[in-house]
């Protein structure tokens, strides 16, 4: 089910090089900032604005660096976003063919029940303030996993060896005190 | 054509995170309490490989030197992968393996997005404050590389030729994949001692 970690990791090195060969280095934390662009735009059209050689917004990230951002959300159907999109259909044709993730596993990753137990509701809340943490520090950095970490390295970036010095840092400490009973 | 390339190179990478475990929590939090480094050996291994083919074929002139993107170093990226590790490791998820998990019908990783939106609409909100202290200022030359790499306008960290020492670097990091144990804490470490 899992492939072996050399072809698993064959496979990955080669997404990653085609991706900068063909178009640019793969990132996706900077599409949770585009999608809340694009749902805050539609509650407030004033938000982004079209101007003479681009756009801009009201919010200041969303105006930074030219108003990258601002026509990335005016525009969603770019290569960045569509890129998450296509991740999110791709993984699903995966599980998919392997035959999917079970019903217990869906509910309650296993690892965390034989930590925490079997509440829902708990892991739920913990995957959610997990999240709020992952994106806050993802876009404080400027990158995650993908952008700062694998591309970065890859491109023997000064920040990507920060970034992965932080992250690494923190996981590991974190994770050897919370999942203390294997599984 | 562009969203064509979006499409097979965004549907390759959410099957391939699916297959080596990046988007199973369980895998996540193995590799991260130092159980099982399976998936740190792939990540590894797949750093190298990327490394190698990319400043490999900028040598022979068979990729484009202007498709590498390097991002500026700043106190805020070492703080901000903090903030990600430790949530990565109570979630299981980073902002990628998140959205594939979804697609496998995980419900924790709805939660997890729904955390993440509203994470990155709090960094919108405070983006102004972050910046007046400092933590977003360039520092070890910005959006440096560790060599100089030819063609680029990087500044280079050192003076060393940037894609020979990427080719280096790069063989390096799979060996250090092969080399890596597969699991670094014992079993039994955490019995009491007879």
């Amino acid at each position: 089910m899992t492939l072996d970690w050399k072809i698993g990791g064959l496979a990955l090195g080669l997404v990653f090089f085609a991706a900068v060969l063909l178009v640019k280095p793969i990132g996706v934390s900077t599409q949770f900032v585009i999608l809340d662009g694009v749902l805050w735009d539609a509650v407030d059209p004033a938000v982004v604005t079209q101007t003479a050689d681009g756009y801009t917004a009201t919010n200041a990230y969303l105006a930074k660096s030219g108003g990258k951002y601002a026509k990335a959300v005016a525009n969603p159907l770019n290569y960045s976003f569509v890129f998450v999109l296509a991740m999110l259909a791709g993984g699903a044709a995966s599980v998919w063919q392997r035959g999917g993730v079970g019903p217990a596993e869906r509910r309650v990753p296993e690892l965390w029940r034989a930590n925490f137990g079997d509440s829902p509701v708990k892991r739920y809340a913990a995957a959610f303030a997990g999240g709020f943490i992952v994106l806050y520090g993802a876009r404080l950095a400027g990158g995650c996993t993908s952008g700062h970490m694998m591309s970065g390295m890859m491109q023997t970036a000064v920040s990507g060896y920060l970034f992965a010095a932080g992250a690494f840092a923190a996981a590991v400490p974190t994770a050897l005190m919370l999942y203390k009973e294997e599984a | 054509m562009e969203i064509i390339l979006a499409l097979v190179i965004g549907g390759a990478f959410g099957a391939v995170l699916d297959r080596i475990g990046a988007s199973n929590p369980n895998v996540i939090g193995r590799m991260l309490n130092l159980t099982n480094l399976k998936l740190m050996k792939a990540i590894l291994l797949a750093i190298g490989v990327g490394s190698v083919l990319m400043f490999g074929g900028q040598m022979l002139g068979m990729v484009d030197v202007g498709h590498m993107s390097v991002k500026t170093a700043y106190l805020g990226v070492f703080a901000g992968g903090l903030l990600l590790g430790v949530g990565w490791a109570l979630a299981g998820y980073c902002p990628g393996t998140g959205v594939v998990a979804a697609g496998a019908g995980r419900r924790d990783a709805f939660a997890f997005i729904a955390g993440g939106l509203l994470g990155a609409a709090a960094y919108m909100a405070t983006y102004p404050a972050i910046k007046a202290t400092g933590l977003l200022d360039a520092i070890l030359g910005g959006n440096a590389t560790l060599g100089t790499v030819p063609g680029t306008d990087y500044p280079g960290l050192t003076g060393l030729p940037g894609d020979t020492l990427g080719i280096v670097l790069g063989l390096v990091f799979v060996a250090v994949a092969f080399v890596l144990p597969e699991r670094i804490i014992r079993k039994d470490t955490r019995l009491p001692a007879e």
